[in-house]
């Protein structure tokens, strides 16, 4: 990194912390009102004093109007077994105990679940991202191609297509293929359309100037291909890349939730959701952040190193 | 009787195809009519192999129904499938679709005050974007109950990054020499916000509300898959794939992809109208 940028991300550090700061600060603020029913509830049954004093009363109060009346409490919202909404420390320490002190072979492992939702993720965008780039190259190629299929593609772009998962699980279902390759399926259609539309921008992005001189060279249709197209759409590819791969994790996830699967982050979300403990649902929807947030940082690193290499960043 | 149904299915492939590369290469290729006409025969081509092969093959309804199947559930269905798109793209949708905008309005203006600010929300609201939001489906649910309104909310959630991240980018889209003329002409600051900011602004925020339209459907759709009253069309996605009436989930896959291009049209008519100065929307 030259010192420029490196200037750029030490000036953005600390807004962004300051940004994240207030972020965590209005959370924990909120923990209090959220969860004070709750916590009176289970004072009560400590035989801690509780103005108004029966569940009923206090359910003509506000979380705030009730908190403002029973500060002495505000400790114990923090620290409920399963509260409306957990406080970060008790997300962190759930995460801590379901990612790092767990064998990753154990169900109750996070990094296990995680796993299962990668690898349909990942399978799926490389099916998604490889019949892109071929449906793309066609498009840039054939002119039938492109007015033929063009629109549709950048249609699908406003058609939520997520809507379709439970179907494709039960169609492959029928048809005897499960685990692995349905969610793989969806997470391929989610990463396709867009990689489609990015590539068929980048390989048309090569102005005339550039294809002119191509030709004065007597270079050939392949090599025009080769040596002018495929590198001028290398921006656009990381661009399109970063956002399939976020969607096609969605797509993993979201397979999970209709079908009853046993594992994966989606499966984790229902069965927390589904036998009332908030913390596993939480753990599962952090750790799915914190992949998604890992898997776009590793394309963003790829991109810079490629087009580095390429001579195509400009720093 | 397979080997019958590929051949013709592929006969009609090859017909669509002929008729495609003959229209695309013709002279006229350029008019609005031809524009149209080559991705409606395609549609249509791939509408009659599916038909075709699903009736040849005598593939089990249960796995792809024929789409005149799928028709036929859709006419016959209208008023279900109107209760379904009240409930889940009116209420849920359209609800946190406006609310999670004027959100994301109303922090972008107040940010856009501080340069510091900016410089934060930027980064993480992209960032923020680009999680799977829909994941909070579960917890909404819990607090809000099971109606619109826990729909309604995931959907302002999800909307807001998008529309936030580029309405901030768009407010620091003015030149210095922009706004130095508005100095010279003595605009104050809301002045310069509304004759000259905002709408510089404008290409940037209908590029977020336009991304927006779809993240909305898919929040209102997959919310319901986590708890709903019995209407809506993540519901009845959901019930009907567990009754095997694929026909039903067609038919609500074809509302939800009508609403969609409908949702997002309208969001690029009203950009025209109002951006039709901007470069991208000159004729």
């Amino acid at each position: 990194m030259d010192e420029e940028s490196q200037g750029a991300g030490v000036k953005s550090l600390l807004p962004v912390l300051t940004v994240v700061g207030s972020i965590l600060l209005f959370w924990i603020v909120s923990v209090v009102p959220m969860n004070m029913h709750l916590t009176a509830d289970l004072a009560q049954r400590q035989d801690i004093a509780v103005t108004p004093d029966t569940p009923a009363a206090r359910q003509d109060y506000s979380g705030i109007g009730l908190a403002l009346r029973n500060t002495h409490l505000f400790g114990m919202t923090y620290t409920l077994d399963r509260p409306r909404l957990p406080s970060p420390h008790q997300v962190a320490v759930e995460m801590w105990d379901t990612i790092v002190m767990k064998n990753i072979t154990s169900r109750r492992s996070l990094v296990y679940h995680g796993w299962v939702t990668l690898s349909a993720t990942l399978l799926g965008f490389a099916i998604g991202t490889g019949l892109g780039i071929l449906l793309a190259v066609g498009i840039v190629y054939n002119r039938a191609m492109d007015m033929s299929v063009m629109p549709w593609a950048i249609a699908s772009q406003t058609i939520p297509i997520l809507a379709l998962a439970p179907m494709i699980i039960v169609m492959l279902g029928s048809i005897g293929i499960q685990g692995l390759f349905p969610k793989a399926v969806i997470s391929a259609y989610l990463s396709f359309f867009p990689v489609v539309v990015g590539m068929v921008k980048g390989l048309r992005s090569p102005d005339a100037m550039q294809l002119d001189l191509l030709r004065t060279y007597y270079a050939s249709s392949a090599q025009g291909f080769w040596k002018l197209r495929l590198p001028a759409s290398v921006p656009y590819l990381f661009a399109s890349l970063k956002i399939g791969i976020s969607a096609s994790l969605v797509g993993a996830i979201v397979a999970e939730l209709p079908t009853g699967a046993r594992a994966g982050f989606g499966a984790r979300m229902l069965v927390g959701d589904q036998y009332g403990q908030p913390m596993v649902t939480w753990a599962a929807l952090f750790a799915a952040a914190l992949t998604a947030a890992a898997l776009v940082g590793l394309f963003s690193l790829m991109e810079r190193w490629t087009l580095r290499r390429m001579g195509m960043l400009v720093t | 009787m397979t080997g019958t149904a590929i051949i013709s299915a592929l006969a009609v492939w090859g017909a669509g195809w002929f008729v495609n590369a003959r229209l695309a290469n013709s002279a006229a290729a350029q008019s609005r009519l031809i524009k149209l006409l080559v991705p409606a025969v395609f549609g249509l081509t791939l509408l009659i192999m599916w038909e075709l092969l699903v009736r040849m093959l005598e593939v089990s309804p249960i796995i792809l129904p024929p789409p005149t199947m799928i028709a036929g559930r859709f006419s016959n269905e209208i008023p279900t499938l109107w209760a379904d798109f009240e409930q889940t793209i009116i209420k849920g949708a359209m609800t946190g679709y406006i609310v999670g905008m004027i959100a994301a309005f109303a922090v972008a203006i107040l940010a856009d005050r501080s340069d510091f600010l900016t410089r934060g929300i930027l980064p993480v609201g992209g960032f923020m974007a680009a999680l799977p939001i829909v994941g909070t489906a579960p917890i909404f649910v819990r607090w809000l109950g099971s109606d619109w309104q826990s729909k309604a909310a995931v959907v302002a959630v999800m909307v807001f990054f998008p529309i936030l991240v580029n309405t901030v980018a768009g407010l620091r889209d003015t030149t210095s020499m922009q706004r130095d003329l508005m100095r010279t002409y003595g605009a104050g600051y809301w002045p310069t916000l509304f004759k000259l900011r905002l709408p510089a602004a404008l290409p940037f925020i209908f590029n977020g509300l336009k991304i927006a339209t779809t993240l909305a459907l898919i929040g209102a759709i997959v919310a319901e898959f986590f708890g709903s009253p019995t209407v809506g069309m993540g519901f009845r996605i959901s019930t009907s794939v567990g009754q095997l009436a694929l026909d039903m989930v067609w038919a609500e896959i074809v509302v939800a992809a009508l609403a969609g291009s409908t949702f997002y049209g309208l969001m690029a008519w009203i950009e025209g109208r109002v951006t039709f100065w901007h470069p991208s929307q000159r004729k």
